[in-house]
Parts: C-alpha cells; structure tokens; sequence
C-alpha cells in the first residue's frame, strides 16, 4: 500500500515539469502538501525526539568522544586515539567473551523464538481449553525480575539444596554442579533468560496470529491443504513483520546478557559465561576504565547494527515477493 | 493452581463414538496435555519463590528439599517490614513505574504513528537511526546520562527517575511495526474527507491498535518496577528508592544472601505487578475480542 501510493504520486511529480512551464500548479500542490506532511510528522515526533536528543543521542555522542580517549574518572583525560579499539582486536579476554556471547546468542535466540511460537500457535488453537489460565501462567516470568530469577534458579539446581536437583537425581540424571560445570554453565544461563523472555515474544506473536484473516485458513482448507501447508504459506508469510521484530530483539536481548549471569555465575567458570556486556561493566564501573568501556560498546553497538540490517534486508524483501 | 483445574482437562474418561471426533479428541488432549507440563514447568521457580518465602530457615537450607514448608513462618516477611520503609518504597515504585509507563506510551505512540502512516522527508532515516539507538548497551551511555541528570538538579527526584525514559527506541519501533500492519483504507478514507491527521491517529489507529499499546505499556511498566541499576543510580536517599533497590538492602553483612527473606522480599515486590498485570489481561483479551481482529 505503501509504495504503491509512493510510486503513485513520484510518477505524476514526474510527468509534470514536462511540458516546461505549462502547469506548475500540479507541482506546486504537491510541494505545499509535502510540506504540510513534514510539519504534521515534525508535531507527533518532537515529544519523543526531544527527550531521545537530551537522553540517548547526546550521551551516545558523549561515549564515543570518550572511547578515543584513556578517561578513568581521575584526572584530565589524554587523547589516544585508536588505542582502545586496537586492544579489542587483541586482547585475548575480549575474544574470548565474544565468542561467548556468539554461543550465547546461538543458544537464546533460536530456542526462545521456537518456544514462543510453538506456544502461541498452541495458545490461538480454539479447541485448547483454558488459554486464558495458560497465557497468564506462561507470560508470568516475564513479569519477575531477571535477578530473581536468577536467585530461584541458582535455588533450584544447588547440588546440596536444590529441589530440581534433587528431582533429576531421582530419576537417575545427576547434573552436578551446574553452575560451576565449564560445559553446562552457560546453558543453564542461556535458559533462564528464555523462560523469563518466551512469554513476551509468545504474546506479540498471539498479537500477530490474530491479525491474520480466518477466511484466509477457511480458503486453504477448502483447497485441501494440511496444517502443515497452512502455516508454512499462511501463517509464516502473514507472520513475516512480527517475525522480524521478535529475532531483531531476541538478539539484541542476547547481544546484552548480563543480569542473570551476573547473579549466577559472575562471568565463572573459568571466565566461560565472561560475555561483551559483563566485559563492559568490568572495566567501566569496577576498573573505571571508561574509555575502553566505550570502545567495547561502540564495536558491540556496529555489530548489532549489521546484523540486525541483514536480517531487515532478508525479511524486508520476503515481505515484499508475498 | 493449575493442575487442579487442568486434570479433569486432560484425562477424559468418555469414549468417543464415531473415529472422526475420536480423531480430533486425541490431538486435543495431546496438545492439552504438553501446554500443561510445559505450564507446570514454567511456574516451578515461582512455586519455588511462593513457597520458601513461608520456610523457616533451617528448612530453607535442609536436604532433601521440600517443594512445601513443613512449618509455615511469617518471619521472613517480618523482617522486610521492619528492615525496610516498605509503603513508601512500594509507592515510589508505583510512581516511577506508572510516570515513564505514561510518558513513553503516549510519546512513543505519537511518533510511531509519524513514521508508520506520514511519508515526510527522511522518515526511512530516522527509523534507522532511532532503531540504532536501541543497539547500544545501557551501561554504555549511564555515566553521560548520569553527568545530565546532575546538571538539571533531578537527582532523587521523580523527574529525574522518570524523564530520561520518557520516550524509546524500542516502543516506537514495536508499535510502528504494529500501526503498519492495520490496513490503510480507513485512515485514507478519513484525510479525504479532510480530517487532521491527529483526528486519523485518535479515531482510527489508536482504537484498533489498542492490544498493541497495552502490550507496551505491561512491557514498559515491569520493566521500570523491576530496573534495579537505575533507582541505585539516580537516588542515593533510601526514602527516594524503589522497592525493587529497596530489596538488594537486605542482604546482610558479608554479601549473605538469606533465601527465605528474599524471596519473601521478591514475593512482595511482585504481588502488585502481577495484580496489575491481571486487571489489564482481562482488557487485553477484550481488546482484541471488540475490534474484531481475528
């Protein structure tokens, strides 16, 4: 709808200076409502941007000044140019967060975005009886902070006191202690964060779901289509702008874990739940290096930034072919 | 809760005549039967934090452990009440969290608005950009925002909790998503009969986008009531702090981090959000019910 209507207008924008001077009153009507637009956009958006200038963009800008620069909270701060972001390139700590965060990105974003659609399809199935009770009780963690949650799991799976510990144990599963075990900490980390996220992206994919047409499944069925062929042409494609929103913040949310490692882990065992974000608390709120801190945030930041384009691209045109 | 009311749900004991009903009978109780478990699974760690807030501590910590209290106990909780200026912690909490819900649901509506239903110069620009706003991890930007805040004078004051968060990137960016996916007929229909475009936005967006604004204002709302770093920062006066700061004061000399009290502390904390949360559930699912979207 969009651009048709965008294409709409640029073509006769463009057969009007044709005749040279013969009617400049087209041309002049669509400058006068363009502008009109732009003033109407310029009163919804000031609010926010407003607030967005003074509080997001300016210290964004005030970071990057820093990160050229060896500030640490004491003294005048030397200019040192690339310095900081040389020694993210080289610094074996910081590679070996990021690859953490990668395994904890690849672990999060996949399993919490299968989760929450399973679950929504399951959730927007007229036949399940009790969805209100079940979307409730699903979306709940959502709603408990990270830290707490981190605390009742730390609970659950204590080797000496931990109750699903105990219960695993019964049935024969010993997980020792998980939170010190190199191969399962980071695991059992990754998992809190989808029980505490799925309910939120469950409910945006509902919101989604419900948006489709009936008539759209009623026509399918009619065809003879399986459930199968449904949601593989139906559902997916009518999905496609959720879908995009949901991973983009699913691996932003992964790209910045911090909380509940911090709570459970600190980053152990041997440095194997270490990811970028607790790389940048470090060294800017316990080392106070402040310039290296900005660095990090910024290649974080650029990384973020590119992956979140391809994935816009990728789902921008599969929207556009459907 | 949900087990008691689910058995019945997943055990039917009827037989089913004819093989066509049998057929969509087992898939039901199947699918029943797996949102069920996956439900029960869900809710153990709140099992867990409901249930050890009411332990004494010696069964806190004895093995093998319980799920319930043998000696149900409400010293866990007295200790919150009288450790903590708990009514005026909860209430601040409650202005924060409700201030910048407020704030950014109206403000971020408004501008999501512009960039899904507006073609204005440099609107493919400025989603970019605002969308790379949201890419930068908060502890990033906290000390110049930190260093703002203290120039305008707002530490430990409302202002200063509530108006750096008065609009985001990522309302904005969520509900142009959703403005995009209503269909446009009705707003244009409505600029050719010469409304305003604030008339378009108020009339015909708002009302249809309202699961999508509620589903904002519960995200936005849990988590400020819940944002532990951000009252730590900007208030250093224990009357100033939220409830969720007001709790990390519980941990006792030495960084010992007693289970039973702050889960108690936890329960609390999340009784009013889950309260709040049901009261806008009911309107959530009557949203989406009265406009008619499915």
């Amino acid at each position: 709808m969009t651009t048709a209507h965008a294409t709409g207008s640029r073509t006769r924008a463009y057969r009007a200076p044709a005749p040279l001077g013969g009617r400049p009153d087209r041309s002049l009507q669509r400058t006068r409502t363009g502008g009109r637009r732009n003033r109407a956009a310029l009163a919804f958006l000031a609010p926010a941007l407003l607030i967005m200038a003074v509080f997001v963009a300016w210290p964004m800008i005030s970071a990057l000044q820093l990160s050229f620069t060896d500030a640490s909270g004491f003294g005048e701060a030397q200019w040192v140019g690339l310095d900081n972001y040389a020694r993210i390139f080289t610094d074996a700590d910081i590679r070996d967060a990021v690859v953490n965060t990668v395994v904890y990105a690849v672990l999060f974003t996949p399993t919490a975005v299968i989760v929450a659609l399973a679950l929504a399809l399951l959730l927007t199935n007229d036949r399940l009886p009790f969805r209100g009770l079940f979307r409730t009780s699903l979306f709940l963690p959502f709603i408990i902070s990270l830290a707490v949650a981190a605390l009742a799991w730390s609970y659950l799976i204590d080797p000496q006191v931990g109750l699903l510990h105990y219960w695993l144990r019964g049935m024969g599963i010993d997980l020792g202690n998980v939170l010190q075990d190199p191969t399962l900490a980071m695991p059992a980390v990754a998992l809190v964060a989808v029980w505490k996220n799925f309910g939120f992206y469950m409910v945006i994919f509902m919101a989604g779901l419900q948006e489709i047409p009936g008539s759209l499944y009623e026509a399918a069925k009619m065809d003879g289509a399986g459930a199968w062929s449904r949601f593989r042409h139906i559902t997916l494609p009518m999905l496609s702008s959720t879908m995009a929103f949901v991973l983009i913040f699913a691996m932003i949310a992964a790209l910045q874990a911090f909380d509940q490692i911090y709570v459970m882990t600190g980053g152990g065992p041997y440095g194997n739940t270490q990811t970028v974000v607790m790389e940048i608390y470090e060294s800017g709120f316990r080392k106070l290096e402040l310039g290296f801190a900005s660095a990090l945030s910024y290649v974080l930041l650029l990384a973020t930034l590119v992956l979140s384009v391809v994935q816009f691209v990728f789902f921008g045109r599969r929207e556009k072919e459907s | 809760m949900s087990a008691a009311t689910l058995a019945p749900a997943t055990a039917p004991q009827r037989p089913a005549v004819r093989a066509g009903r049998r057929r969509v009978r087992v898939s039901t109780v199947l699918m029943t039967a797996a949102v069920a478990v996956t439900t029960l699974i869900v809710l153990l760690p709140l099992f867990i934090v409901l249930f050890t807030a009411f332990k004494p501590t010696a069964e806190v910590n004895a093995y093998p452990p319980t799920l319930l209290p043998d000696a149900w106990t409400m010293a866990n909780f007295e200790r919150i009440f009288s450790d903590l200026p708990f009514a005026r912690l909860i209430g601040n909490s409650f202005l924060f969290a409700g201030g910048v819900t407020l704030f950014a649901v109206a403000f971020d509506a408004l501008a999501a608005y512009a960039l899904a239903r507006i073609d204005f110069r440099g609107r493919q620009v400025l989603l970019i950009a605002i969308i790379a706003t949201l890419m930068i991890p908060f502890q990033a930007t906290l000390i110049p925002v930190y260093q703002i805040v203290t120039d305008l004078g707002w530490v430990n004051t409302f202002a200063g909790l509530i108006v750096p968060r008065a609009a985001d990137a990522f309302g904005i960016f969520f509900l142009r998503q959703f403005f995009i996916g209503l269909p446009r007929d009705l707003d244009n229909a409505a600029r050719i009969d010469g409304a305003s475009e604030l008339r378009v936005f108020w009339q015909i967006v708002l009302p249809n986008a309202r699961p999508a604004i509620l589903t904002l204002a519960i995200y936005i709302f849990v988590n400020n009531w819940n944002d532990l770093l951000w009252p730590l920062v900007f208030t250093t006066q224990q009357e100033m702090g939220t409830i969720t700061s007001g709790l990390t004061q519980l941990t006792g000399p030495g960084g010992i981090v007693p289970y039973g009290v702050m889960m108690a502390g936890a329960l609390v904390a999340v009784v009013p959000l889950v309260l709040a949360f049901m009261l806008v559930q009911r309107k959530f699912i009557e949203s989406i019910a009265t406009t008619g979207l499915k």
